[in-house]
């Protein structure tokens, strides 16, 4: 199922106006906060009525201003998944991930409780209230709660923003199983680059209420034009496949040819994930550098030099591996005279890889 | 009951069933009212506002002379209603509705409370797993505004078991059809050598006031306690 959005709305001083397309998998509405992400989401969850615009999921319209339809929220069979989490606090666990489930068709082809609760790591909560969950818990069930409404259409404003790293760490796998279990078509609001690496399929890159590019993830976050959080977030995402894990401590992985090094992931040998290198962490080498402690050094051309508004400038390298990005200042980028065309070597710190930039593929 | 006078029991027993029925009576209207005033936004929501706080600060008095310019038998509303065969003038209904409309704002405003400390995000959270409008009323915000609602229900009960200036203004003070227990106090007060008879009323108030308010504090905490979750 593909969802195509347009919506156009003006809030005093912003104005939104944007069209994308999100097909199957986990599409990532990604940008600065402010940039309309939010917006977009509650247009389509039916909680905010835009001024102009129209959403159909392969034909079955959720909103379409223009001939005057609008499905009141409880009729478009989302599945929420709120920043807050947004528990009913009166309800029990098992009460609250049922809740969907008493408004859902009856019938219809309903998600598997116990595979649901088996899949978020929730049995032993059941009997609890939110109000004794801890913030991952609570979160945990939230997702379950959304999955178990048999929704459509899965929407998801920042579900990780509330927690901390140790948590985030602890949700995002039930993400990319998400991605890769569930059938149905995911919205996805981040900011994190991180986030936006390790779980887009598509990427929807937004800025001042208007879509800067949307594509396929390694797309999108390759391309130096493109950077909705400012240069600082830019970074690139290799997709690899896990060769072997060494015993002290680090993972060989081989992306396009390229053997890389980086710190322990947990996926095992043979599978295939995605890593995000950031641009600040990737040094330019016109020559092969001798004498280096990095691992990881990659030959390539460079593709083009972008100088930004301050004292920056982002470069992009493609290599066998793929496009990587390097940030570094504009004085040392005129001082190697780096020029689009021009052979270089991209080298990356092995212990600079951040394993929040790591996942499934 | 030996330890009361028929006379003193009578007044009791009324005052307790104009203040059950009063209660029960202006809850369905209260808690519209309250959400209402709490979360929807319509022209003439402060007259709606202000209309009903009247009684609060009105004196009693004027509020009975209303109610008795409108309910009493050649009132609008009383001769309208005396077709149907509902009289409130002189009756212990009518005692009721004076208990009632005295007791209205501070039920409503209680309740009003409760449900502005609802979170909105709730029952958008709600709407989004699929329940429409009154589900998500039935569901979410009755649940989670059970205390407030109880705290006005007490209140309005206390509020009405005490009324008088609008109760004698309106319905008059007679034994068995209209004495409470705050005019039977009033009356025992007048005759000689009713002190005692006014005094044991006055402990009956307590007690039952007293009581009213444990047993709403009781539950509140049992309310608030499940939804903190332990």
């Amino acid at each position: 199922m593909t969802l195509s959005v347009a919506i156009r709305h003006a809030f005093p001083g912003f104005e939104l106006d944007i069209s994308f397309e999100a097909p199957p998998g986990v599409t990532v509405l990604f940008g600065r906060s402010g940039s309309g992400k939010t917006t977009t989401v509650n247009a389509v969850a039916g909680l905010l009525k835009p001024e102009a615009g129209r959403a159909v999921a392969d034909g079955w319209v959720l909103f379409d201003t223009e001939r005057g339809a609008w499905l009141p929220p409880h009729r478009r069979r989302l599945g929420y998944i709120f920043q807050e989490g947004r528990l009913f606090p009166h309800l029990t666990v098992r009460q609250n991930l049922l809740y969907g489930r008493w408004f859902a068709a009856k019938g219809g082809p309903g998600e598997d409780m116990g595979r649901i609760v088996e899949m978020l790591g929730i049995g032993h909560l059941l009997g609890r209230r939110p109000g004794a969950l801890s913030s991952g818990e609570k979160q945990r069930v939230a997702i379950g709660r959304a999955l178990l409404a048999s929704p459509r259409l899965i929407l998801a404003d920042e579900p990780l923003a509330s927690l901390d790293e140790a948590r985030k760490a602890e949700i995002l796998p039930y993400f990319e199983r998400l991605r890769d279990e569930v059938s149905v078509p995911v919205l996805y609001v981040s900011h994190s680059a991180a986030e936006v690496a390790r779980l887009a399929t598509t990427v929807i890159a937004l800025q001042d209420g208007r879509v800067l590019r949307q594509g396929p993830a390694v797309e999108v976050l390759g391309d130096p034009t493109v950077t909705p959080l400012g240069a600082r977030g830019a970074g690139a995402v290799l997709e690899a496949a896990v060769l072997r894990h060494h015993a002290d401590g680090l993972s060989e992985i081989e992306a396009g040819g390229v053997r890389l090094f980086l710190p322990r992931v947990p996926h095992a040998p043979g599978s295939r994930i995605r890593v995000r290198i950031a641009a600040h962490e990737v040094l330019l080498s016109r020559r092969e550098p001798e004498g280096l402690s990095a691992l990881n050094i990659l030959p390539g051309t460079i593709e083009s030099v972008r100088a930004g508004e301050g004292p920056g400038a982002i470069v992009s390298v493609r290599t066998a591996a793929g496009t990587i990005l390097s940030r570094s200042t504009r004085r040392s980028t005129e001082a190697l005279g780096l020029a689009e065309g021009m052979s270089c070597h991209a080298v990356i710190k092995t212990v600079a890889i951040a394993p929040e930039g790591v996942g499934g593929a | 009951m030996d330890w009361l006078s028929p006379e003193e029991w009578q007044a009791v027993a009324l005052s307790l069933r104009v203040a059950f029925w009063a209660t029960l009576a202006s809850l369905p209207l209260g808690v519209l009212t309250a959400y209402a005033l709490a979360r929807w936004r319509f022209p003439g929501r402060q007259l709606l506002n202000g209309l009903v706080h009247l009684p609060l600060i009105l004196p009693p008095v004027a509020t009975g002379y209303l109610l008795l310019l409108a309910f009493g038998t050649r009132g609008p509303l009383g001769s309208l209603l005396e077709d149907i065969g509902i009289v409130f003038a002189f009756r212990w209904t009518g005692a009721a509705l004076a208990a009632a409309v005295m007791a209205f704002p501070l039920m409503v405003r209680a309740i009003r409370l409760s449900i502005e400390a609802v979170d909105p995000k709730l029952e958008q959270a709600s709407a989004t797993l699929g329940a429409s409008g009154p589900w998500v009323f039935a569901t979410v915000t009755l649940p989670l505004v059970l205390p407030g609602i109880l705290a006005g229900v007490i209140l309005a009960f206390a509020k009405a078991m005490g009324e008088f200036g609008a109760t004698i203004t309106f319905v008059s003070n007679i034994p068995g059809q209209t004495q409470t227990l705050p005019t039977a106090i009033y009356t025992f007060l007048q005759v000689p050598g009713g002190e005692t008879s006014a005094l044991r009323l006055v402990v009956i108030a307590i007690v039952v006031s007293m009581a009213a308010l444990l047993l709403s504090e009781l539950v509140a905490r049992r309310v608030a306690r499940r939804v903190a979750g332990a």
